[in-house]
């Protein structure tokens, strides 16, 4: 019989071992099933972690593709993980981020067709708003009633994907579309553009906001006492009241923050990559940020790395899909059982794995 | 002494890192209430995990009544009629006094029959016990019947109790007395596991004792001090805390009319709780666990504001005020409960000298922890109150409870509080640890800080107490000068009987 036994310390090594066993053992099951589906495992496990970066064909497309899809995954990512920190289950983070589209979309266009420096700007701050107030509305029940903040976000994004379907073929539909649903394209409106800084990186603006708010949730949590309070509610929800931490304002600071940076993560690809508000804008970047921010320890620098990975399964999968005929299904167990071995895993940091009969304690 | 039931020789066990029992040997006769006796760490709780079949001994034998006796699990430990009552208490709040008999049972009689046997067995021992009541409207005294009845039915030969008077008031403690002898006097066995001296030398006929993991010797406590228990438990001797003469100054914190609902289903409401304290003075507030102890602390802490007006600290209101904005006023505390509460189990020594002292002790400069100042004021108290652990990164939760404890008075001691509020400031903490826990307190009241101390242990309120009142659901008695006080009257105080109405006395 093997028997968990309680570390009386985390194990570092673990911590810092996880991430990298929970890799290959994906590697290995994932391969296991791309047999299974009648494609060679190597192959395929080459053709999304390898190809994507240094296949001579692919990479000139694929690797701009890297930071394009881990900027959104970041940001989301960063401001989830404060919440995950305390204890607080924002799963909403897909209303967050259509809400965020929306909003700062909407702003720029009220003002079309200015040619203002400020209507990036102005977009760039009723997105946060949007994501933000959309967050606020669990915040608010949490607070105030005491509802489940996991049901009140994750429900919440039904309702926001409905919003996006209404306005993309109602408010915000281009005049000049000729009744095609969809919003004016804001990435060809120069004023209003999200466009890339540095050509054939895929450098743009969402991404650098990525990295600014790595920076500054790194501060926050190591070096300043809201962070050590988010940590604090979240280990230990009892001694951070003897603290004197207020749960209302962790739980309105997280929400509100991860709202933000999910509304901005929307406002950067609504302007930038995807260009228009359209029906199918949202391509569960904010789902999949959980996972970023789990497979990243929810550590800020573990989530751009986990980010950079899973935006890599994203891109290679895509190349999967279409070089191998792997199905579109596939690409997302591929990942789910990324998180999977990553919470199994987990387990061996704070437990030691002991064969033969264990005495209780 | 008749002849042994139990006889150990020579039992080994080694965890890694740590001898927890090292060539341990004595034996518990027929008839006989053994103490075993030793400091936290000792190793008492190891032995007892082998004799109850919960740990296997890496050398070493025992014996019972003559044949071999190697239990490997807890039911054939019952099967051989040895049966144990834990210091924490294993009972479900929601089920009746039966239920959570039945559930202990391998094959438990029809509840009917069930109730009938106990009601039977609780009148023997003279623990009255309602089968059909729930548990959790019990209280601690009760709830403790409910273990020993459970064991009792199982017609033990050898009875193990940790700890068992840690919950009880001085009269329920001598029911549990009587209904002890009463087993001793059936011919079975006690090993009885406490450090409180003064009643194993009431009641227990031999005395063994652990320091270290090893055995340092097998007495017969009656002929023996206290003192001299308590030195051969420490292996040295240890200044007993002294109090000097104190002024008493002006009044610091005054509590009047305190009401407040109960936290949850099982918690105690505060009933129209007042107090007053002054400097250079030391409150002893006693009372059965599960009076309201955590709801005083915690509304006093800030953590649960109290009604307008209802708490004072030298003249200003601070009852809407919550934990910061008391610290800053001077007032501190520390709560029982230590891991979680007190201190984040998870969290480094460094990180939980943060939790409390952020702001008094200058940790912050506009938002920002300065971990090295951080540092050192956990090095600070790891060194003034003598914290063994390796350092301030270690996790709170790898340091032994008394340790711990040492650490998160020590943290609001070297605050400087004006008033500090303390829950069980000893509990589980070795006799000379305890001592200096004491000292500082009162070394605290002497330099001039206000303190309220509630605690379980009678001894150490009628040690370092001035006056002493009495948590009996959520109501508080008067204060009384300690001077003043028997153990008879401050029985009565924590019965609940405000004045002096004899007790039903059981048994």
């Amino acid at each position: 019989m093997i028997v968990l036994e309680k570390r009386r310390q985390p194990s570092r090594h673990w911590m810092l071992a996880a991430p990298v066993l929970a890799v290959l053992l994906t590697m290995v099951v994932g391969g296991a099933m791309f047999a299974a589906l009648g494609v060679a495992p190597l192959e395929a496990i080459r053709t999304i972690f390898w190809d994507p970066l240094f296949d001579p064909q692919f990479a000139a497309y694929s690797r701009p593709q890297l930071l394009v899809k881990a900027g959104p995954l970041i940001l989301i990512a960063i401001g989830l993980s404060l919440g995950f920190r305390a204890g607080i289950w924002n799963i909403g983070a897909e209303g967050q981020y259509i809400m965020g589209a929306i909003c700062g979309a909407a702003a720029g266009l009220a003002v079309y067709p200015s040619a203002s420096v400020l209507v990036f700007p102005l977009m760039v701050v009723a997105g946060a708003l949007g994501g933000w107030a959309w967050a606020m509305i669990p915040a608010f029940f949490k607070t105030r009633f005491g509802t489940n903040e996991i049901l009140v976000s994750l429900m919440l994004v039904y309702v926001a994907e409905s919003i996006l379907a209404s306005v993309s073929s109602g408010l915000l539909r281009n005049p000049e579309g000729r009744g095609f649903p969809g919003s004016r394209n804001l990435s060809q409106w120069d004023a209003a553009a999200n466009r890339e800084l540095i050509a054939g990186t895929g450098l743009h603006w969402g991404v650098v906001a990525a990295f600014i708010a790595v920076i500054l949730a790194y501060i926050l949590l190591t070096r300043h006492i809201q962070g050590f309070n988010i940590r604090l509610s979240g280990e230990a929800p009892r001694a951070a009241r003897f603290a004197g931490v207020n749960p209302a304002r962790v739980v309105i600071f997280c929400l509100g923050t991860a709202g933000a940076l999910a509304g901005l993560a929307g406002l950067f690809e609504v302007a930038g990559p995807a260009g228009q508000i359209s029906i199918d804008f949202n391509s569960g970047y904010g789902f999949t940020a959980i996972i970023v921010a789990f497979l990243g320890r929810l550590h800020p620098v573990g989530i751009l790395l986990a980010g950079l990975l899973m935006a890599l399964t994203y891109i290679g999968g895509e190349l999967a899909q279409l070089m191998l005929g792997l199905p579109g299904a596939s690409i997302q167990l591929f990942q789910g059982m990324l998180l999977f071995f990553l919470l199994g895993v987990d387990v061996l940091t704070n437990y030691r794995l002991r064969l033969g009969r264990g005495e209780k304690a | 002494m008749a002849a042994p039931l139990l006889s150990l020789t020579g039992l080994t066990k080694a965890y890694p890192g740590v001898v927890a029992n090292d060539d341990v040997s004595f034996a518990i006769g027929e008839g006989e209430i053994h103490a075993l006796l030793g400091e936290n760490g000792a190793g008492k709780s190891t032995l007892v995990k082998m004799i109850y079949g919960l740990v296997k001994p890496d050398a070493g034998e025992m014996q019972l009544g003559g044949a071999p006796y190697a239990p490997s699990e807890p039911s054939a430990a019952r099967r051989a009629g040895v049966a144990m009552v834990f210091q924490h208490f294993s009972l479900f709040d929601a089920l009746s006094v039966a239920e959570n008999v039945a559930l202990g049972m391998e094959a438990p009689p029809r509840t009917r029959d069930l109730a009938r046997r106990i009601r039977e067995v609780s009148e023997a021992y003279g623990l009255p016990l309602d089968p059909f009541r729930v548990v959790g409207t019990l209280s601690a005294g009760e709830r403790q019947r409910v273990e020993i009845v459970r064991c009792l039915l199982q017609e033990p030969r050898l009875l193990i109790m940790d700890e068992p008077t840690s919950v009880l008031t001085p009269q329920e403690v001598s029911i549990l007395f009587d209904t002890l002898r009463q087993l001793r006097a059936e011919g079975r066995s006690i090993l009885y596991i406490s450090h409180k001296l003064e009643e194993i030398r009431a009641l227990c006929d031999t005395a063994t004792i652990l320091r270290l993991g090893k055995k340092v010797a097998t007495c017969t406590p009656a002929e023996v001090s206290a003192r001299e228990l308590a030195e051969m438990m420490v292996g040295a001797s240890f200044a007993a805390p002294v109090a000097r003469p104190r002024a008493r100054g002006e009044v610091l914190l005054e509590v009047a009319g305190l009401s407040l609902p109960a936290p949850g289903a099982f918690g105690t409401p505060l009933r129209d709780i007042s107090l007053t304290l002054r400097r250079g003075e030391v409150l002893g507030i006693g009372g059965v666990a599960g009076n309201g102890q955590d709801e005083l602390l915690a509304a006093l802490s800030g953590e649960r504001l109290a009604p307008a007006g209802s708490v004072r600290l030298s003249g200003q209101d601070v009852s809407r005020k919550g934990p910061l904005a008391r610290r800053d006023a001077g007032l501190l505390s520390g709560p029982e409960e230590r891991l979680g509460h007190a201190a984040a189990p998870d969290m480094s020594l460094t990180e939980n000298a943060v939790l409390t002292a952020a702001r008094r002790e200058g940790l912050l400069s506009r938002g920002f922890v300065n971990w090295g100042r951080a540092r050192d004021f956990a090095q600070t108290v790891i060194d003034r109150f003598d914290v063994r652990t390796p350092g301030t990164g270690t996790a709170a939760r790898a340091l032994s409870g008394g340790n711990l404890q040492k650490f998160v008075i020590g943290r609001e001691i070297l605050q400087r509080p004006e008033v500090l509020v303390v829950n069980q400031p000893t509990w589980g903490v070795d006799a000379a640890a305890a001592a200096a826990i004491r000292q500082a307190l009162l070394d605290l009241a002497e330099a001039g800080a206000g303190i309220i101390v509630i605690s379980q242990d009678l001894d150490e309120l009628m040690e370092i107490s001035d006056r002493f009142a009495a948590l009996n659901e959520g109501r508080l008695t008067s204060a009384r000068p300690v001077a003043d006080l028997s153990v008879e009257k401050i029985g009565l105080m924590m019965g609940g009987a405000h004045d002096m109405e004899a007790p039903h006395a059981h048994a």
